[in-house]
């Protein structure tokens, strides 16, 4: 707390509404390291909403019955509305979306690391829905109060179509864990390998993170990392047990004293790898948006070019 | 895609009286921002009519007039229904 340079008289009375719950709006004034602090996060949620297409959209050609492939469409679809949702408040920051989207493009951006790790059967798609979304889902609640009107609209949006992802996600694990010996044993090795990358998307330990002391002083963050990591623990252990799978973790056993559930150490070292790009996808990832950003060229050309020409025809 | 403009979206629910403001999107030009808006924002069902409007043809009051522009309606409660007393007797009013 020593470092702290005292607030200037304007960002005490920004402070000031923060703490009374009035929400910021784009033309209101705000600390310019509140600002740059909110186009770094909104912008990296948007990049995951986009990015995290990928590893579904892997298996809409290869979903089992036509009722499973049209609800992953529409999940996919939500995700990249989601995305959009997002820029436009990124947008009201003062960045122009071109330049967010160069920044993913460019690699120069983040996003959720674990849309880096690989879609191998089928299960992962309920895996994700429920383990991924579900941990989304406890992330962003508390965002739809966060200080910034923009954001926390959004956010709104977001959560309400969530829940529908995470459905879809259990239902498919419900439908495996009921199934066959073999469909069971996928369902559990898709749990073993989303579990751990699930609990590190709560992020750092609130010991090692960054930012979240002045974040929370800002209104962005009203949880801390491990206390919303704690409540996915508590929240899906039951359900793991209701479907009869084994979470994969040893140190897993509910502490009375406490009234919640203990569970094992973070591999934090394999969070900053795939974070620093080391990931199982991270190079297959950018690429298949850069080559759907190239492919797509000609269609935002057309487009241009179609309303350029009515604008010419109007005017004549 | 850096030239097309912003466009705010404004819809209108099956049961809402007016069009109410849900977001924006870039698009080239009016039709394809209602097209867009249709995917965007009424995903379920959210709406029965789409308003598209060039952000840039916005006029907006500014934060730093909030005071002159609505502190004069907070002194003037006797503008609303509630500032009068009426007998318990009375009825219909």
């Amino acid at each position: 707390m020593g470092m702290e340079t005292p607030l200037s008289p304007e960002e005490t009375k920004f402070q000031e509404r923060v703490d009374a719950g009035i929400k910021i709006e784009p033309k209101d004034y705000m600390p310019e390291a509140y600002r740059k602090t909110l186009i770094r996060q909104i912008s990296q949620h948007a990049h995951s909403e986009i990015v995290g297409q990928l590893p579904e959209g892997n298996w809409i050609t290869r979903a089992p019955t036509l009722k499973r492939k049209a609800i992953l469409l529409a999940k996919v679809q939500d995700e990249a509305g989601h995305g959009l949702y997002l820029y436009s408040a990124v947008e009201t920051l003062g960045v122009s979306r071109e330049q967010t989207i160069d920044d993913l493009l460019a690699g120069k951006a983040k996003y959720s690391s674990i849309f880096n790790y690989p879609t191998l059967t089928w299960a992962d798609m309920g895996a994700i829905g429920w383990l991924v979304d579900g941990s989304a889902i406890i992330n962003q609640i508390p965002i739809c109060r966060c200080s910034y009107g923009p954001y926390a609209r959004a956010m709104v949006r977001i959560c309400k179509e969530e829940t529908f992802h995470m459905r879809q996600g259990f239902e498919i694990m419900l439908t495996l864990s009921r199934g066959t010996p073999a469909q069971r044993a996928m369902a559990q090795d898709a749990l073993n390998r989303w579990w751990w990358p699930s609990l590190m998307m709560h992020g750092p330990s609130d010991a090692e993170s960054k930012h979240s002391a002045q974040s929370m002083r800002w209104k962005i963050k009203l949880f801390s990392n491990d206390e919303l990591r704690q409540k996915f623990v508590d929240q899906t252990v039951p359900q793991a047990d209701y479907l009869g799978l084994k979470i994969p973790d040893p140190d897993l056993k509910w502490n009375p004293e406490r009234g919640h559930y203990d569970f094992g150490k973070i591999d934090w070292d394999e969070f900053y790898n795939v974070i620093q790009g080391n990931g199982p996808c991270n190079r297959e990832r950018l690429r298949a948006r850069v080559k759907a950003h190239e492919e797509g060229a000609w269609v935002r050309a057309a487009a241009s070019a179609y309303a350029e020409k009515r604008a010419n025809r109007q005017a004549a | 895609m850096n030239d097309w403009p912003l466009w705010e979206i404004f819809i209108r629910s099956q049961h809402g009286l007016a069009h109410k403001h849900v977001g924006s999107l870039h698009a080239p030009d009016a039709e394809m921002a209602v097209k867009s808006a249709r995917d965007v924002y009424t995903r379920r069902n959210e709406g029965v009519s789409i308003w598209v409007v060039k952000s840039a043809d916005i006029t907006a009051s500014s934060p730093g007039d909030k005071e002159p522009l609505f502190e004069p309606a907070n002194n003037k409660i006797y503008r609303h229904p509630a500032f009068y007393e009426v007998p318990e007797e009375v009825k219909n009013i």
